[in-house]
Order: structure tokens, then C-alpha cells, then sequence
């Protein structure tokens, strides 16, 4: 089935921007460098030998496709809709990063780069890249805020097992903003030799498409499986949103299937009525941060305001350009899920469906909980089950209040 | 290119260094740092000191590209609610006791597009800016900016790295005026020190594309180091060394607090003694 796998044909050359978002808004220094990532992407997109090693990566090293699984008892106790995950949690490495990571891997040593750095929110990225890094021998140095190293621990020793340097970013909220922060530090530093592996589907073009294309995977495989299984598409598809490659690579493939209601899920943290909250298309405005253009939460001077969820993975001030242009055109609902809605779902999966989600994934699943009862039982929601819940234990049974 | 006249601040500036023969200093500081009062107190006193142009740092919540020094110095402040408004009633205060040394505000892209390009500009030129330079901005963006400035004759100064390779040049200078910036490191503010012979090679390749006067900065610290750099370029900027000095000296007592701005005073004195003595 992965023998088709394409790239989407819009052309990366034609358009630096999604409207007003998106853009390349760096320093000097790293501008030849931006303008070479975009220029080997787009030669090696078109390269067969490329994408066909890629694909054979994705089949045999991360164990694609992942599967479509009909949640049935998920499904009964909500009385409604029928609701499918796709199973990105089942990949190599536990989540959707290494379908971007390997992508971004086998460009990188195209280009020749000797060194890989990163940025990780809750290590899932982290731990993609260090494994990649592992299986191609590529010096991996990996930026993480300080407050995520101690929310995800077990994360951090996967990312040294594999050979990693975990460098501990204290400045700020010590969160994926200044990890990232210090990632593009780094990368200026050592722009010869170096190549930023960026995690998410934002940043500087050609990152945000590149990483769109990547993912692109999930929503590809899905519709010749749902097709297969229930022989048309889907109602609605719903996917948590932190920077969004997980949405991007979901909706992506049907964004011209008008037919089918796109949901984007994102952190609410402590309510979108405090100032506890990660959810920027909801509670931000447009501005420019981290090489993109799109919606941020900052003060009324311009100044980033940090962000708060209960889940690493969507603790972020903003959110990939392309569902910053998506959410202005209205071709993508956006909403928000509570810490406390999202701890209640993961407990839910776990209990009925012997799947235990990351928090990530569990903050979608509460969206559904709110409308799935309200449709009729033809309707078909299929929600991008992007990551699974062990790296977040202690973060739950600390939420909960449960000794381990 | 935006239009000569003369109430050019900064082609004065090089103007008359030129016929001085001699090469200029720019000094950095962060905005209203370490508050309002000693900031101005700085801030007038720093060309009688010998600074020939002033740059003002707009702090930012995340400075991409800039070392410890001044993420400190951005972060002190920002805690302090820093407000633009603020900054451009010091620099209107300055204007009326100077009206000839340049002041350029360096800064991020955010905070300029969150108060309103058009305003920005306005309340710049307004209180006697005379140029911008905008870190994560590069050409390919600049557009919006660039013609409200170049509608107000406000510079728009421009980076050059390293690893700016010649195709770039054009692109670069097609929207460059004031003066060039030769980013002297592959880095961040204020961290490795620069290598002079691959500077002064880089800035005569830039040279050769251009006649607008060369800054170089990025890692310049000393008296030593400004006499160096000044020799293949038209200025030097010393920034993070200056913001160091702040640093180091407010956690003391008040008195270290009266005592800063003659202590900001001696070194930028030194950095110009620097500068003077390679002109020669």
C-alpha cells in the first residue's frame, strides 16, 4: 500500500507563504542555509531513489501503515457516531515524529551534515530524532526546557540510550519555546556542519511544508483504508494540535473532500479563560515568532506569553502556519480541551479500549466525548491516535494524585 | 534607496568621520535597562563619552540571536514591563539636548508588527530615530516595513553574515540603506571572538558591491579588539561587553547603582580610544 506514496504535488518553490502565515523570519546567518534546506528538499522530493528508500524505511524500520481500528466500546459508550482511531501510536518510537524524522534524516544526509539537532517538547520528537540519528550515525544533540526533562524522564534516558546529548534549557518557561529558542542558537553556531531537525509542522519555509509532506503518511494510508472498511469517507477527522504536524498530516490529504469536517484539538490547559492555556488559534493573534508568521499568544506589546498544558507535546505560545491559514479560511474547526478534560479521556481509553493515549491525543478523544453522542450512529469520526500514554504515567498518576 | 537629505543623521555622521579620518563607534544598550532613570542618564551621556552612534536594543521575550548577555539584559527588563511608548519618550528627551548622533533601535520583528508597522515608523521619526535594524527580518520579508520607512526616510540597515553567499548581495542591497552590518562571527551576540584576517577578506568582498559605509560587530569586547576591527571597516559595534558592565553592577547597592553610568562612561571611552587610535 505504501507503494504510492507521494508527495503532494503543490510546489514548495511557488509559495513560501499560507496568506499572511508563514514566510522564512530569520537572522542573516541562517538564510543561505534555509534557502539550501528548501533547495535539496525539493530536488529530493522528485528523486525516486529518495522517496523510495524513505518508504521503505516507513514499511520496515516504523512499522507502517499503522493500523485503522474501530474503537467499538469507545463507540457504545458514547452512543453515537462510530469512532475509528488511526493507530500512529503503534510506530516505532511510539508516536507519529518518526515518519518527519525519517524523512528529514535521509534529507539531511543527502545534504552531507554531519550533526542533528533538535528540539523536544515531550521527548517524542526527541526520541524519534536520537533514533534516527542512531540508525544512520549522525551526532545527535538534542534542546529540551528543563521543566519538560522533569515531567518526562523516561523520555530523557531513551534519548540517551540511543546516544543523544540532552542539553537542559532553564531560561523562560524552560518549555518547547525556549528549547527551540536555543535550537536555532545552535544551529547558528554551527551552520556548516549542522542540520536542525525541526520537529513540528512550523517554522521557517520549507520546514512547515516539509514536515506537512511527511506526515502526510497518516492521512494517505487512512483514506484507502477507511474506503476499504466503509467504503466512503469519513464524517469528521480529529486530531490534537500543539505546533500540528500530527493534524497536518491527518487533514492534509483531505482538504479537498469538502465533505469531511476537520477538527483541531487544542490545549486548553487550566481553561481559555486564564492565562494557563496553549491553545493559540483560540486565544492568540497573528505575529511573527520562531521563522513563521501565525496566530501566537503574546502580551499587548508583542511579547511571547508562555504557555501552560498538562501535555509536553502542546505546550507551545503558537501553532504551524498552515492551520494558521486553515483556521482563516474556515476549512479547519478549531476548539480546545481542559488538563482535567484530558485526564479524564486518557482514563477512559485506557479503561474501555485497553489503549493508554498520550495526553496529546487524549485532549482530541475529549472533543469527540463532547459531540460523538449528539450524531447518529452512520456518521464516522476518525480520530489520529498520534502517540501513546507511557512517557506520561507520572505526569498522570502526579495529576491523579497516585503514588508510584 | 531611500532619498539624501541633509538632516541625514547617520550619512552626516559618516560624513563627517570621514573628514575627521577617523572611524566611528556604535554603542549598544538595551532599552531602558536598568530602569528608566539610569537608561536615560546612559543614554545622554554616552556620546559626549564617545560613542558616535547609539543603538538601542528592543528587548524581546525570545532573542533568537543573541547570547547570554543580552538575554539577561532583555529579560530584566521585559520584567520590568517594559513598554515602547516609554522608550520613545526617553529618546524624544535626548533629542532635545542632541540632535546629531544617530540612534538606530535594533530589535525582533514581533513586537515592531504587534504595535503597527505604520505607527512604529510614525513614533520612530517622530522622536528622531534614524534607523532600524530588525534581526529576524530578512529582505525576502522586509517589503511592508521597507516602504513605510522608506517613506519617512527612516534607514532600514541590513545584516551580512558569513555564510551570506554573493547571490545574496543584490537581494540585500537592493533594500539596504544608512549603513551594512557585518555579522563578524557564525553565532550569536556577544560568545566567540571573531577571526580578523576572514573579516577583513569578507568585508572587502562586501566593499566591492557597494559604497555604503560597513559596521562590523557581533563578539567585539575590548579596546584591543575595537582597534582591530576598526581598521578594515568604517565602525565597530560593542554591545554585549557594555551590557555586561550593567550587569555586573546592579545587584550592589545603590551607590554601585549612581556609580553605573560613569562606569559605562570609562569603557565606552576606552572602545573610542580603540577605534580613534587605528584610524591613523
Amino acid at each position: 500500500m505504501l507503494k504510492n506514496t507521494q508527495f503532494s504535488h503543490e510546489d514548495v518553490e511557488r509559495t513560501s507563504h499560507f496568506g499572511q502565515f508563514g514566510g522564512r523570519y530569520v537572522a542573516e546567518t541562517l538564510m543561505p542555509l534555509i534557502l539550501e534546506v528548501e533547495r535539496a528538499y525539493s530536488s529530493a522530493k522528485k528523486d525516486h531513489s529518495f522517496l523510495k528508500e524513505l518508504e521503505d524505511f516507513l514499511s520496515n524500520y516504523a512499522g507502517r501503515p499503522s493500523p485503522l481500528y474501530f474503537a467499538e466500546r469507545l463507540t457504545d459508550f458514547f452512543g453515537g457516531a462510530k469512532i475509528y482511531f488511526k493507530r500512529d501510536e503503534l510506530n516505532h518510537t511510539g508516536s507519529h515524529k518518526i515518519n518527519n524524522c525519517l524523512g528529514q534524516i535521509l534529507l539531511a544526509r543527502r545534504m552531507g551534515k554531519k550533526r542533528i539537532i533538535a528540539e523536544t517538547g515531550a521527548g517524542q520528537h526527541g526520541v524519534a530524532t536520537a533514533t534516527v540519528c542512531a540508525r544512520f550515525g549522525l551526532d545527535c544533540e538534542i534542546y529540551m526546557g528543563a521543566k519538560d526533562i522533569s515531567r518526562q524522564q523516561p523520555n530523557v534516558f531513551r534519548m540517551k540510550l540511543l546516544g543523544a546529548k540532552v542539553h537542559a534549557v532553564e531560561t523562560g518557561s524552560a518549555t518547547l519555546k525556549e528549547a527551540m529558542n536555543e535550537a536555532l542558537r545552535d544551529w547558528v553556531a554551527n551552520v556548516d556542519d549542522t542540520y536542525y531537525l525541526i520537529g513540528t509542522a512550523a517554522g521557517p519555509h520549507p520546514y512547515p511544508t516539509m514536515v506537512r509532506d511527511f506526515q502526510s503518511v497518516i492521512g494517505k494510508e487512512l483514506k484507502k483504508q477507511i474506503l476499504r472498511v466503509e467504503n466512503r469517507l469519513p464524517d469528521y477527522l480529529v486530531a490534537c494540535v500543539g505546533g500540528g504536524s500530527n493534524a497536518i498530516g491527518l487533514f492534509h490529504p483531505f482538504l479537498n473532500d469538502q465533505e469531511v469536517n476537520l477538527i483541531g484539538v487544542e490545549a486548553a490547559g487550566k481553561g481559555l479563560d486564564t492565562f494557563e492555556h496553549a491553545a493559540s488559534i483560540s486565544g492568540g493573534i497573528p505575529g511573527i515568532l520562531h521563522g513563521n508568521c501565525t496566530y501566537l499568544l503574546q502580551d499587548n506589546e508583542g511579547q511571547i506569553r508562555d504557555a501552560h498544558s498538562i501535555s509536553a507535546g502542546l505546550d507551545y505560545p503558537g501553532i504551524g502556519p498552515e492551520h494558521a491559514w486553515l483556521h482563516d479560511i474556515k476549512r479547519v474547526k478549531y476548539v480546545s480541551a481542559r488538563d482535567d478534560e484530558a485526564l479524564e479521556s486518557f482514563q477512559l481509553c485506557s479503561s474501555l479500549e485497553g489503549i493508554i493515549p498520550a495526553l496529546e491525543p487524549s485532549h482530541a478523544l475529549s472533543y469527540i466525548g463532547k459531540f460523538a453522542p449528539s450524531l447518529s450512529k452512520d456518521n464516522i469520526i476518525v480520530m489520529n491516535m498520534c502517540g501513546r500514554g507511557d512517557k506520561d504515567i507520572f505526569t498522570v498518576a502526579n495529576a491523579l494524585d497516585y503514588e508510584i | 534607496m531611500r532619498n539624501k537629505d541633509e538632516y541625514d543623521r547617520i550619512n552626516n555622521r559618516f560624513s563627517l568621520l570621514k573628514k575627521e579620518k577617523r572611524k566611528g563607534l556604535i554603542t549598544f544598550i538595551t532599552a531602558l535597562d536598568p530602569n528608566i532613570d539610569v537608561f536615560e542618564k546612559i543614554l545622554n551621556g554616552l556620546p559626549n563619552a564617545g560613542a558616535d552612534f547609539i543603538e538601542i536594543g528592543i528587548p524581546f521575550s525570545d532573542p533568537m540571536a543573541d547570547g547570554p548577555s543580552i538575554q539577561l539584559s532583555s529579560r530584566r527588563v521585559l520584567e520590568n514591563k517594559f513598554q515602547l511608548k516609554q522608550l520613545f519618550y526617553s529618546l524624544s528627551k535626548l533629542r532635545k539636548t542632541d540632535d546629531v548622533t544617530p540612534v538606530i533601535l535594533m530589535g525582533y520583528y514581533n513586537p515592531i508588527f504587534s504595535f503597527g508597522i505604520k505607527k512604529f515608523v510614525d513614533s520612530a521619526v517622530s522622536v528622531g530615530v534614524d534607523a532600524l535594524i530588525v534581526v529576524d527580518l530578512p529582505p525576502e520579508e522586509a517589503d511592508e516595513l521597507y516602504q513605510e520607512a522608506n517613506a519617512k526616510n527612516l534607514h532600514l540597515i541590513f545584516l551580512i553574515a558569513p555564510t551570506t553567499n554573493e547571490q545574496r548581495f543584490s537581494v540585500i542591497l537592493e533594500k539596504a540603506s544608512g549603513f551594512l552590518y557585518y555579522v563578524s562571527i557564525k553565532g550569536i551576540t556577544g560568545t566567540s571572538s571573531p577571526d580578523m584576517s576572514q573579516v577583513e577578506e569578507r568585508v572587502n568582498l562586501v566593499r566591492s558591491k557597494t559604497s555604503l559605509p560597513i559596521a562590523v560587530g557581533f563578539g567585539i569586547k575590548s579596546e584591543k579588539q575595537a582597534y582591530d576591527f576598526a581598521k578594515c571597516s568604517d565602525a565597530v559595534v560593542v554591545g554585549s561587553a557594555i551590557v555586561d558592565i550593567i550587569t555586573e553592577n546592579i545587584n550592589g547597592s545603590e551607590k554601585s547603582f549612581n556609580s553605573l553610568p560613569s562606569k559605562v562612561f570609562d569603557f565606552v571611552n576606552t572602545l573610542s580610544k580603540g577605534v580613534t587610535g587605528s584610524s591613523f
